[in-house]
């Protein structure tokens, strides 16, 4: 039979079967009038050839390892190596979040991924009046070289990798990372690690911003190129959707936003005289996954295609490692539910394998109790279990890629990757992400799917188990982990000590240096280095950038 | 006619999570309220100075950050110092149960929690509030 033959076949069965179906509807309607994804792509009844028929399978699916990279960066994916399973973690003091990260080495983690606390995020020491009562809260509270070499204490950081969640600051901790390194007798080029730095997303989906973009672009681009010559192992950047995701965006925007973000950094570092061979190959990304399992596995694999077309056609990019998109995942915090917590080990293993037949580098898996509190070792323990019951029992990673070459994977691919663009040119339409953000563009965009999403939840249009449906009367939750009244104190108590014992000209020498360097616009991390090997204190870095570069403020 | 209700929302301390914030936010204002949210990164001496310059009639926290034990009350504390007692203050976000008694000791009227209904937190406005 020709092709000609079997299309005309095929329309022929479909339209028999659409008799069928109207026959089937006049008796029983289907639960809704329509059925769509988060971003309002329609789910079709079924999906056929014809829906695939459009796209070429070697130019736009291809191999594992080749361009456009839709079915994963690598030849063999996940049979020669897992991903990498790596829990997000940080809390109270560099102690204790010591402890926990050589728990979860122990139970056979393979990478660390530290949680900073919000004063930390934000440049400012733990002595700060605006750091009253967020010390240790949300993460570990890093106030000075001293906190990180107890973090990383028994850590052989020649033997880990290290991802740091760490944006306006990320040079800083980066360079303390160095320092501590340094002492264990590592020299830099073996450091393998991420830090986010990913400052753009902080402007409209985060919050954690210290500087205006435009210097804060200025040193992104200094750690680019510091970096390339220094640390020529380590993720320079992760850009980031999955707060993108979190403050309420659709799977389309997440791509969309974080790749037109990715485009800007791209575009900064070329201009700065950066090689875009040189440096791409250190980009790497972080996307959420949330509930819609095929429109999240999708999404991946869009993701990888748009980026690798992206860095070719708008950049040149010559070398396969410049055009393949590597990221990070995460489960959806925002998924989580407070009511029947255990039911979000459920939820979390549906999100999980969904990344993970999408091709994800690495996984954090969210723990139960996180609508709660941070979790304890308990919950984060079946986390860890939960991508290892996967990667071990489920047989998934066993073949590359394997819902590619499915009528309704294939189209949803193609329509989340066309949609993307579309967000992305009306992006550059408005003069770029900073002038977006600006505009307010992103936030209007992302507060209008977040308001959607909260009414379909209230008129039960989308069913939450255990939330508006299945509902139950339940005890209030014990066991939560919290962090004790005393451990802001001890800190403060710490950081006054570590004041009276360093080297106090030094430290003012090397930030003056610093000054110095900020003013005259050369490059900022060897004075960064130096000033915290001084024990210059996290706050006392970032308050002389302050007073060069000024602060950001919401519009 | 009714006057309107005044509502602030304010986001305390450090804390970037904004999404609840601002779909209350909407929420308040679809009901028929006058909104005004703060943005991130407030002190509570910030938070407060708003809160009586506009008048409202109500104030809402929102911080995820658990930091809510130390700011939330200062937020009232102050609201009382500068003759403002009388606003309605709720909170909300992660905020483990066992923390609720005492914000309630401290002033704060209501804490609603992940999950709730928008409608739940507009009837606690509506029926709670002494409107002059």
């Amino acid at each position: 039979m020709s092709c000609t033959e079997k299309k005309a076949r095929l329309a022929e069965r479909q339209e028999q079967w659409q008799e069928m179906v109207d026959k089937a509807l006049a008796r029983f309607p289907e639960r809704k009038e329509a059925f769509a994804t988060t971003s309002g792509i329609e789910m079709k009844r079924v999906f056929t050839p014809a829906d695939v028929e459009e796209i070429d399978y070697n130019d736009e699916v291809g191999f594992p390892g080749e361009f456009p990279f839709t079915r994963g960066v690598q030849p063999t994916m996940y049979r020669a190596r897992f991903w990498t399973m790596r829990q997000y973690a940080g809390f109270g003091s560099a102690r204790q979040t010591n402890e926990r990260y050589r728990y979860l080495l122990g139970q056979g983690q393979t990478g660390l991924s530290v949680a900073f606390d919000l004063p930390t995020q934000i440049g400012y020491d733990s002595d700060h009046e605006l750091s009253d009562g967020e010390v240790g809260k949300v993460g570990v509270a890093i106030d000075s070289l001293a906190d990180m070499e107890i973090l990383f204490d028994q850590i052989a950081l020649d033997k880990v990798s290290t991802s740091m969640t760490i944006n306006a600051p990320a040079a800083v901790l980066l360079a303390m990372y160095i320092a501590v390194a340094e002492k264990q007798g590592v020299s830099s080029d073996k450091l393998r690690g991420t830090i986010q730095n990913d400052v753009l997303k902080e402007y409209f989906a985060r919050g954690t911003y210290i500087f205006p973009p435009r210097p804060s672009m200025k040193i992104i681009t200094d750690i680019f190129s510091y970096c390339k010559d220094n640390l020529p192992n380590w993720n320079t950047i992760s850009i980031s959707g999955y707060h993108i995701r979190e403050a309420g965006s659709s799977a389309v925007q997440e791509v969309a936003f974080t790749l037109a973000d990715g485009l800007a950094y791209v575009d900064a570092a070329v201009k700065t005289g950066l090689d875009v061979d040189v440096f791409a190959k250190r980009l790497s990304f972080f996307f959420n996954v949330h509930n819609n399992f095929l429109e999240e596995v999708a999404k991946f694999r869009a993701a990888r295609r748009l980026w690798a077309k992206l860095m070719k056609e708008r950049f040149g990019a010559k070398k396969a490692s410049s055009m393949m998109m590597r990221f990070h995942t995460q489960t959806a915090g925002c998924s989580l539910t407070a009511q029947q917590p255990d039911n979000n080990v459920v939820r979390v293993t549906m999100q999980a394998l969904a990344a993970v037949l999408g091709g994800t580098n690495s996984l954090h898996t969210n723990s139960r109790d996180e609508a709660l509190c941070l979790p304890t070792e308990d919950s984060v323990r079946i986390a860890l279990r939960t991508q290892q019951i996967i990667a071990h029992e489920s047989g998934v990673a066993d073949t590359i890629d394997p819902l590619a070459g499915s009528y309704m994977i294939e189209s949803m691919t193609s329509e989340i990757e066309a949609k993307a663009l579309e967000y992305i040119n009306k992006i550059d339409g408005l003069g770029g992400v900073v002038k977006a953000i600006e505009a307010g563009y992103m936030q209007q965009e992302i507060g209008d799917s977040a308001y959607a999403y909260q009414k379909s939840v209230e008129t039960a249009e989308q069913v939450i188990v255990g939330v508006n449906r299945f509902t139950i009367d339940e005890p209030a939750p014990k066991n939560l982990l919290r962090i004790k009244k005393e451990m802001e104190i001890e800190q403060l108590e710490s950081l006054r000590t570590m004041k009276a014992k360093r080297d106090a000209t030094a430290v003012t020498a090397s930030l003056k240096e610093l000054r110095q360097v900020a003013e005259s616009g050369d490059n900022l991390l060897p004075v960064i280095v130096s000033a915290v090997k001084t024990y210059a204190t996290l706050g006392e870095v970032c308050g002389v950038l302050r007073e060069v570069f000024g602060e950001y403020t919401e519009a | 006619m009714d006057k309107k209700i005044k509502v602030l929302v304010a986001k305390p301390g450090l804390d970037g999570h904004d999404r609840g914030a601002k779909v209350v936010s909407r929420a308040l204002r679809d009901a028929g309220m006058e909104v005004i949210y703060t943005g991130i990164r407030q002190t509570p001496e910030q938070i407060v100075a708003t809160a009586v310059q506009e008048d409202v009639d109500s104030l809402g926290l929102s911080c995820l950050s658990g930091a809510h034990n130390k700011l939330f009350p200062k937020v009232v504390a102050l609201l009382k110092e500068k003759g403002a007692g009388d606003v309605l203050v709720f909170g909300g976000g992660i905020i483990p149960d066992e923390d609720i008694p005492g914000l309630k000791e401290a002033g704060i009227s209501a804490i609603f929690l992940p999950g709730t209904p928008t409608q739940v937190t507009i009837d606690f406005i509506r029926n709670n509030i002494t409107q002059a």
